[in-house]
């Protein structure tokens, strides 16, 4: 007889939340039984393992690598969509970037990063921007990252290739017709927006090497997954990455309220912008723009 | 000022009609149905006046298309926002669908937080958006 797969001990669940906290820092609370199950379930399935003890016995396997990146994919939200809450990039078109823009017209370089980019969505959200309404930044320097935990993910941001149903979320219909292409049942970014961004696999917790020329900072549904000490630590890469006059951008529940001393909110409504504390020369965005 | 939160679906599919007039509901709207292109012209006629029309492409006596071009014939409707919501998905299909005055395209199937984001770049305000918290 074989055992259901689906059951999972109390034991087991403490093994896995200890183990994905450790490797990825992401929290998994006490009440989330159920999302360990429904999220490994169906990885110990298609794996052919036969129950979740086994799971727990293989990732104690120091030689179970591949198996323990899958792990951590499978336990990570990828959530995301194009043009992800709206306003934010709004604020950024009509207010940021034209401000930005104008201040490194001398050095024509523009640096974003993106933690968690998940399936590229986001990173092309703003490459599709930049090319559709910045034509002057065509002979600038611009250095897209996206940088996310899950190998697959980043494979599929590479990739650039998104079902009908992703396509639905958030994505002007304008820019579907100026920048994908059909490919069979889905559809295909364009070479000319996929050339625009490099994907890396990063963990977040671990040291970014950034040296202080990031313009603006995406980090927007990321800090939730985080306990308050993972976040200030991360919170403070993110200082040392960007530039003295540059941006942070969460997400739309995010705040840096235990980051007091590193970031202050722009006040502009909706825009989930941050910047430096103290910098001494902060961009001012006039509201009107936005 | 309350914003206008009248819109008006367009399918000959009562079961798509139901479906779409039940999302708008539940975002704030006040969504009036019209089964096929003739009849939506006529409510808009009637002085109908909505915020925002969800279009099915393929309907009898008047096609969705039409619809779109006739709505943009008359300049007493250039605030109303067409949203095509259908199943033809292919890229000639959108672009003939934008270039003929429609402001944004739904590809069936589809749920109540796509029709919420198009809604949003469309800028039209979310009335269940904007109420307060209970």
């Amino acid at each position: 007889m074989i055992a259901p797969v689906a059951t999972l001990e109390r034991e087991e669940f403490h093994f896995i939340r200890d183990f994905v906290y450790k490797t990825a820092a992401i929290v998994i609370d006490e009440d989330k039984h159920y999302l360990v199950e429904y999220r490994l379930g169906p990885l110990i399935e298609r794996e052919g393992i036969r129950s979740f003890r086994h799971l727990v016995s293989e990732l104690r396997q120091p030689t179970s690598g591949p198996l323990r990146s899958r792990v951590v994919d499978a336990m990570t939200t990828n959530e995301t969509s194009f043009f992800r809450d709206a306003r934010p990039f709004d604020h950024l078109r009509r207010a940021v970037l034209p401000q930005l823009i104008e201040r490194r017209r001398s050095e024509k370089c523009l640096t974003f990063f993106f933690g968690g980019c998940s399936s590229g969505q986001e990173p092309y959200s703003i490459a599709m921007i930049l090319r559709q309404f910045f034509p002057e930044l065509d002979t600038w320097n611009l250095r897209l990252t996206g940088a996310d935990i899950s190998s697959e993910m980043i494979r599929r941001a590479r990739e650039g290739v998104y079902t009908q149903f992703e396509i639905n979320r958030g994505l002007p219909a304008r820019l579907l017709v100026q920048f994908f292409e059909k490919a069979g049942i889905h559809w295909r970014l364009s070479e000319s927006i996929r050339s625009m961004v490099q994907f890396e696999e990063r963990n977040l917790t671990h040291p970014l090497g950034l040296t202080g020329n990031v313009d603006i900072f995406f980090l927007r549904n990321v800090l939730i997954y985080f306990d308050q000490e993972e976040r200030r630590r991360l919170l403070q890469q993110v200082r040392d990455g960007l530039r003295s006059d540059g941006f942070l951008m969460l997400g739309a529940a995010e705040t840096t309220v235990f980051c007091n001393d590193l970031f202050v909110p722009v006040p502009m409504e909706f825009s989930n912008l941050f910047h430096l504390k103290g910098t001494p020369n902060p961009i001012n965005l006039n509201p009107c723009q936005a | 000022m309350e914003p206008n939160r009248r819109t008006l679906v367009v399918d000959d599919s009562r079961v798509i009609r139901t479906i779409v007039s039940r999302a708008l509901t539940e975002l704030g709207f006040q969504p009036e149905e019209a089964g096929n292109g003739r009849e939506a012209l006529e409510r808009l006629k009637q002085g109908l006046l909505p915020v925002v029309v969800m279009i099915d492409w393929n309907m009898p006596e008047l096609n969705g298309l039409e619809m779109v071009q006739a709505v943009r014939a008359n300049p007493d409707w250039e605030d109303v926002r067409l949203v095509m919501i259908t199943s033809e998905n292919e890229l000639d299909r959108v672009q003939t669908a934008l270039m003929a005055g429609a402001d944004e395209y739904i590809m069936k199937p589809f749920t109540k937080e796509m029709i919420q984001e198009k809604l949003n770049l469309l800028g039209v305000p979310i009335p269940a958006a904007a109420a307060p918290a209970a």
